[in-house]
């Protein structure tokens, strides 16, 4: 084998930069066994690859230095201990989820007591109206009052008539005003498509005379009405008429009836 | 060189000491391979490390048959900082890495020191040829193959391989 031909061929640079395949490796391995002059050769450019590549790096790192990353990596290997527990990160998250949890109590309760307060205020409006309903009622009561006590007033009570014995009222005149105030809670309400008519009678010759239909009978709390009565009555009647009433009462259906007591 | 197949067999057989030896002889290349590729000191320095405790955790996979010793724990250098600079980290941290060869490298170097080594390289990298800077550079430094290495010059494979012979030559000849 020429060895000097063999080693001009470049091979033995290609060796050692390591692009060699696995069979060409082999072989050279083999013939630098054989060939002392072709392992001087591998050796020297080994060496000057060795050389030229250190006076690339910047700066060496001593052995000592180094060693001690050698260790640290063989106990790391080594050392597999179970981990820790993490405390510090297991009480951060506990008190995450306690605040967390205070947090929607806390809105719970706010929820609530909006609630309660709610029904406090509807409760308040209620009871502002009942107070106010009471007052107007009270006032109401107290113009009845006075009204009765007037010392010009004449009491008329309408007693029942006929089949309508149980009905009865009461008719309040103040001739001052040329007012009647009919207390008529001893009628019954209205039937549908009927009203009550209230009238004004002169007795000799009998001649009623309409005072108006009460409209709002059926409704009315206390049954007390003011009616303008400009007539000379001597009696007052009520029948049950159809709606809209009529032009004069209907006999059959006088319920209560009065005469006003002329002796002094 | 009984001696460096001595040390190779007791670094095999997990002598800290024969270690500690090839670590002296070749740290500095492995570092300046790496340095090479990644651009950046630190970086080399973590690296380089890095191949070292490599190669003494997987010191029973390397075979003399398979090729020198230095070949085989370059190689592991090459690899290890061409994965370094894939890494994300390492692409965010560097986008626009020089594209300095090792020529410029030692040219730039204003602190070698004054051995005859390091005056001898010197005034070979400035004395390189064009094709023998990027020959050295892609064979050794950034492990191409042969093939690639041609593909990449645009230079017949059998002209990779004499040439790569001369430039080696012009080396030794300066630094030895």
């Amino acid at each position: 084998m020429d060895i000097k031909a063999y080693i001009e061929t470049g091979i033995l640079e290609l060796y050692v930069a390591g692009q060699l395949s696995e069979a060409e490796n082999q072989e050279i391995y083999g013939l630098l066994q054989q060939h002392p002059e072709l392992l001087q050769e591998v050796l020297e450019i080994e060496n000057a690859i060795v050389k030229l590549t250190a006076a690339v790096s910047p700066h060496a790192i001593d052995f000592d230095s180094f060693k001690g990353k050698l260790n640290e990596t063989d106990t790391k290997v080594v050392d597999l201990k179970p981990k820790k527990p993490n405390w510090i990160s297991y009480t951060g998250w506990a008190a995450s989820i306690i605040l967390a949890g205070g947090l929607l109590w806390t809105l719970n309760q706010k929820t609530a007591l909006e609630l309660q307060l709610q029904t406090a205020e509807t409760d308040k409006i209620y009871l502002e109206t009942q107070i106010e309903d009471a007052k107007t009622d009270l006032a109401a009561t107290k113009n009845w009052l006075r009204v009765i006590r007037d010392k010009n007033i004449i009491t008329v009570p309408l007693g029942g008539q006929g089949d309508f014995a149980t009905s009865f009222a009461k008719v309040y005149w103040n001739k001052a005003d040329n007012t009647i105030y009919l207390d008529a809670e001893g009628l019954p309400n209205a039937p549908q498509g009927k009203v009550w008519q209230v009238w004004s009678l002169t007795l000799n010759p009998l001649t009623p005379t309409s005072l108006g239909t009460i409209e709002d009978f059926n409704t009315d709390d206390n049954k007390i009405f003011a009616i303008t009565n400009a007539n000379e009555s001597q009696a007052f009647g009520i029948t049950l008429e159809p709606t809209g009433g009529s032009a004069s009462p209907t006999m059959e259906q006088l319920y209560t009836l009065g005469v006003i007591d002329t002796t002094p | 060189m009984a001696d460096l197949d001595t040390l190779v067999n007791q670094f095999q057989n997990k002598n800290q000491v024969a270690f500690e030896k090839l670590y002296s002889m070749y740290n500095k290349s492995i570092h300046g391979v790496v340095y090479n590729i990644v651009k950046d000191t630190a970086i080399a320095d973590e690296v380089m490390q890095d191949v070292f405790i490599k190669a003494w955790h997987k010191a029973d996979t390397y075979s003399s048959k398979k090729g020198r010793f230095f070949t085989w724990i370059l190689n592991i250098a090459r690899n290890a900082a061409i994965d370094k600079t894939r890494s994300k980290a390492f692409k965010q941290s560097k986008q626009n890495l020089n594209a300095d060869f090792f020529v410029d490298i030692i040219a730039g170097h204003d602190n070698l020191d004054d051995s005859t080594d390091a005056i001898g390289i010197k005034k070979f990298v400035t004395q390189l040829g064009e094709k023998c800077k990027a020959v050295i550079e892609l064979l050794y430094f950034k492990g191409f193959t042969q093939k690639e290495t041609s593909e990449e010059l645009q230079m017949p494979i059998g002209t990779v391989k004499t040439r790569n012979r001369n430039c080696i030559q012009q080396l030794r000849d300066m630094v030895l």
